[in-house]
């Protein structure tokens, strides 16, 4: 896989024509700069230390989010580094979840030792035991339905809402940002991370003729 | 050649203030500017350049980094007046410089004759002000021409047989078709229907220094990176800027237009960064501040002079808001379609515009267009089948297998004008400056929800006939959230029944003028962009004829 950097540089020398070089030479320090510190935020992910959670809050959240998108063949939240994606979040863009992620993270390990007494953490429970708990602890999560249009529920006081979005986001958002660590995520649902594209796109654009007016007999209806 | 960036003391009187740097903001600012005018263009949000757009879907969309953000401007909602609004995230539109025009999708469609002439044509519906223009289509043509080769629009003239007449052709070819367009055109002409290439305000070719789109998937709602979306931020500002004669001021929130004895306005009153507050004057003031954003400043504007708010003795600004109708089909496919590369649309058709109320049972028409406009991450919120797991196996699993072989099919439609479908000031909720917020009225004429859920089954149908392995719909439903804010200060020939008169002056203050969505009479089939640019452009030559034959007394 290409680094992110040459990825987006390529894109860029091939964007095409003059103005594509003139806006290159212009724009490409402030663009190196981002993705230079992209590229080592996200590389660093393996030995920085939490900076919000605790060790054993840091493995309950990883449990969950590889509860949400477990691994199996392909990567999951876990290879994608999504709990590093979810400290770095509580510290800054979801800095007012924190109290819900502490209370949530309680009431988790609450239950499961009501459930499985002994038990001391939802990390510690074996994995049937997770998908139990989970399937108990994040009822809302159920199908309930097509959703509206496009309308997305982004702001959320609940912890089993704010937990599922971040896992998402952690697991499917531009490595830029801290999560998607190798773009494991975009490999898992088959998104190339190269940064501009050129048609044909996909299977059934590559033999098109072309647009063609409708035949002489096709009149409106 | 360029001239050095311009810049205006509050206390020097400009010829022209225009609150809003968007759609019709950055088009009057470069009109009035090339024309000679001083100009100052009042914008609330920031000042961002392609340099500060990144594929980011946090910044975008947690942090509204484009967009009106709720927890500072809230915003209430209630269907009809006799109801207490709650507070509740319904109106979205852009902030910064290029506002909405920025983020949008950019389907450039020209309203087509009908909608200048509806009343004429089918008289008057139950339930809805349906009224007609005081203009008419060819009277507009000139300027959609404009912005199709000014601001820069890419298509296929003659492509649909449903197009109305037109005296030049697309400056620039369509952009490539997707695989949602190929699966769309076929299914639509085993159908009977007329699929053609989308008119897009995005170009297919480098222009004017701009680059050709880059088909990098990050389209709708995020700012463009090269300058291939014709947002006023990359097409207009930059001319304005040019001419040495026009300043952008960011972060500036207007609350009030001033006025003085005489019944005049004398110039804006904003906010800047940090509160303070400044009258920037100016011998003329034209709003753009969008349909929204228009009505309410006028509803601050109120004083003893204008008890019910700036320009509205006819008691019509902030109603008839439109938000157009819509609805989707999903439609997921045995091939990838990698419909995640490149801008939103390809192919549409229009064989819906104008449907036979005697044979469809309700009044109304549209057009469905086929897309991709998801993020990854939006993708795992809206994108997957209704009955899929949200966690787990399944849930990943279909996020594997879906990702690239869905498609939707947008159903664009007619909104009603609606008299007490509304902005106006709330009450008790107040925005972050201590300003009344903005208070959202609205439920559908029942012909609008009747029109997409018929839209939505021949969507169905066109799924069906395409091949889908799996098919569903969004849920049809009251709208409770609006992007397309279209309307609330109509224009018209009469100043009892409307706002603003064809020049886009308002009927009551001679050197006040509005132009942007709320200048609108009905709302067309679903794409208001266009014809807002279209307006924009006509405007400024209108205010540009008064100005120079001294008809408007500052």
């Amino acid at each position: 896989m290409k680094p992110f950097q040459a990825a987006r540089r390529d894109f860029l020398l091939q964007a095409g024509g003059a103005a594509g070089a003139a806006w290159l030479s212009a724009q490409w320090p402030a663009v190196l700069s981002a993705a230079q510190h992209a590229h080592e935020a996200t590389k660093s992910n393996a030995s920085v230390k939490f900076e919000v959670l605790t060790p054993e809050q840091a493995k309950d959240v990883e449990t969950i989010a590889s509860q949400i998108i477990p691994t199996d063949d392909l990567p999951g939240a876990r290879e994608a580094g999504v709990v590093y994606f979810i400290d770095r979040a509580l510290k800054t863009f979801a800095s007012d979840m924190v109290p819900a992620y502490q209370k949530g993270l309680a009431d988790l390990t609450k239950l499961t030792a009501e459930t499985y007494p002994g038990v001391e953490s939802f990390a510690a429970a074996t994995p049937e035991q997770q998908e139990k708990l989970m399937a108990e602890f994040a009822v809302e999560l159920n199908p309930s339905g097509a959703r509206p249009r496009r309308r997305m529920q982004l702001v959320s006081t609940d912890f089993v809402q704010s937990i599922w979005l971040h896992t998402v986001l952690g697991f499917l958002t531009d490595p830029e940002r801290g999560g998607n660590r190798d773009y494991v995520g975009w490999k898992v649902i088959g998104r190339d991370p190269e940064h501009s594209f050129s048609p044909p796109f996909g299977y059934y654009d590559k033999d098109y003729p072309g647009w063609q007016a409708a035949p002489p007999n096709s009149e409106k209806k | 050649m360029s001239q050095a960036k311009v810049s205006y003391k509050p206390s020097e009187e400009v010829d022209f203030v225009i609150v809003g740097s968007g759609a019709a903001g950055g088009v009057l600012a470069k009109e009035l500017s090339t024309n000679g005018f001083r100009v100052v263009v009042l914008e609330q949000g920031p000042y961002l350049t392609e340099a500060d757009f990144a594929h980011d879907e946090i910044e975008v969309m947690l942090r509204h980094q484009l967009t009106n953000n709720p927890a500072l401007q809230p915003n209430t909602f209630r269907k009809t007046a006799q109801d207490k609004a709650q507070q509740q995230y319904s109106v979205l539109y852009g902030r910064c410089v290029g506002g909405s025009s920025v983020h949008f999708t950019a389907n450039f469609w020209r309203f087509h004759e009908i909608d200048f002439m509806e009343q004429s044509k089918v008289g008057d519906i139950p339930g809805a002000a349906l009224v007609d223009w005081p203009i008419r289509y060819a009277d507009l043509e000139p300027y959609y021409t404009k912005v199709e080769w000014e601001i820069g629009v890419s298509g296929l003239a003659g492509a649909s047989p449903f197009d109305p007449p037109r005296s030049k052709p697309y400056p620039m070819p369509p952009l490539p078709v997707k695989g949602s367009g190929v699966m769309f055109e076929r299914a639509a002409r085993k159908l009977g229907y007329h699929p053609f290439p989308a008119p897009m305000a995005i170009l297919s070719q480098p222009r004017a220094g701009r680059s050709a789109c880059i088909n990098c998937g990050f389209c709708l709602g995020f700012g463009c990176e090269v300058g291939a979306k014709s947002s006023s931020l990359a097409a207009a500002v930059p001319v304005a800027e040019a001419t040495g004669r026009c300043e952008i001021r960011p972060n500036s929130y207007v609350h009030q237009i001033a006025v003085d004895k005489n019944r005049r306005v004398t110039g804006a009153v904003y906010f800047d960064s940090k509160g303070t507050a400044h009258l920037q004057k100016a011998k003329a003031v034209v709003l753009a501040a969008n349909g929204a954003e228009t009505p309410r400043l006028l509803l601050l504007s109120a004083s003893p002079q204008f008890p019910n708010g700036l320009a509205n003795s006819s008691g019509m600004v902030g109603k008839h808001l439109m938000t157009n109708s819509g609805a989707i089909a999903f439609g997921v496919f045995e091939e990838p379609l990698n419909d995640y590369k490149g801008f939103a649309v390809s192919r549409l058709f229009h064989d819906f515009y104008e449907l036979d109320p005697e044979k469809v049972g309700f009044h109304g028409g549209g057009g469905i267009d086929a897309r991709f406009d998801f993020t990854p991450s939006t993708f795992a919120m809206n994108g997957l089948p209704p009955d899929t797991p949200r966690w787990g196996k399944e849930f990943k699993k279909a996020l594997h297998q879906n990702f690239t072989r869905t498609l939707e099919l947008f159903c664009h439609g007619t909104s009603l004008p609606v008299e007490s479908n509304s902005f106006s000031l709330d009450p008790d909720v107040k925005d972050a400056w201590g300003l009344p917020a903005l208070r959202m009225t609205y439920r559908d004429h029942p012909d609008d929800l009747k029109l997409v859920s018929w839209m939505k089954d021949r969507a169905m149908e066109l799924l069906d006939v395409a091949g889908a392995k799996t098919k569903w719909h969004s849920p049809i439903q009251e709208t409770q959230f609006a992007v397309h804010l279209l309307g609330t200060c109509r224009m018209g020939n009469d100043p009892k029944t409307s706002v603003i008169n064809p020049d886009h002056r308002t009927h009551d203050v001679s050197n006040l003028f509005l132009c942007d969505g709320s200048s609108l009479v009905t709302s067309g089939r679903g794409q208001p962009t266009m014809t807002i640019e279209a307006l924009a452009f006509r405007a400024a030559d209108r205010i540009t004829a008064l100005a120079k034959r001294g008809e408007i007394p500052g």
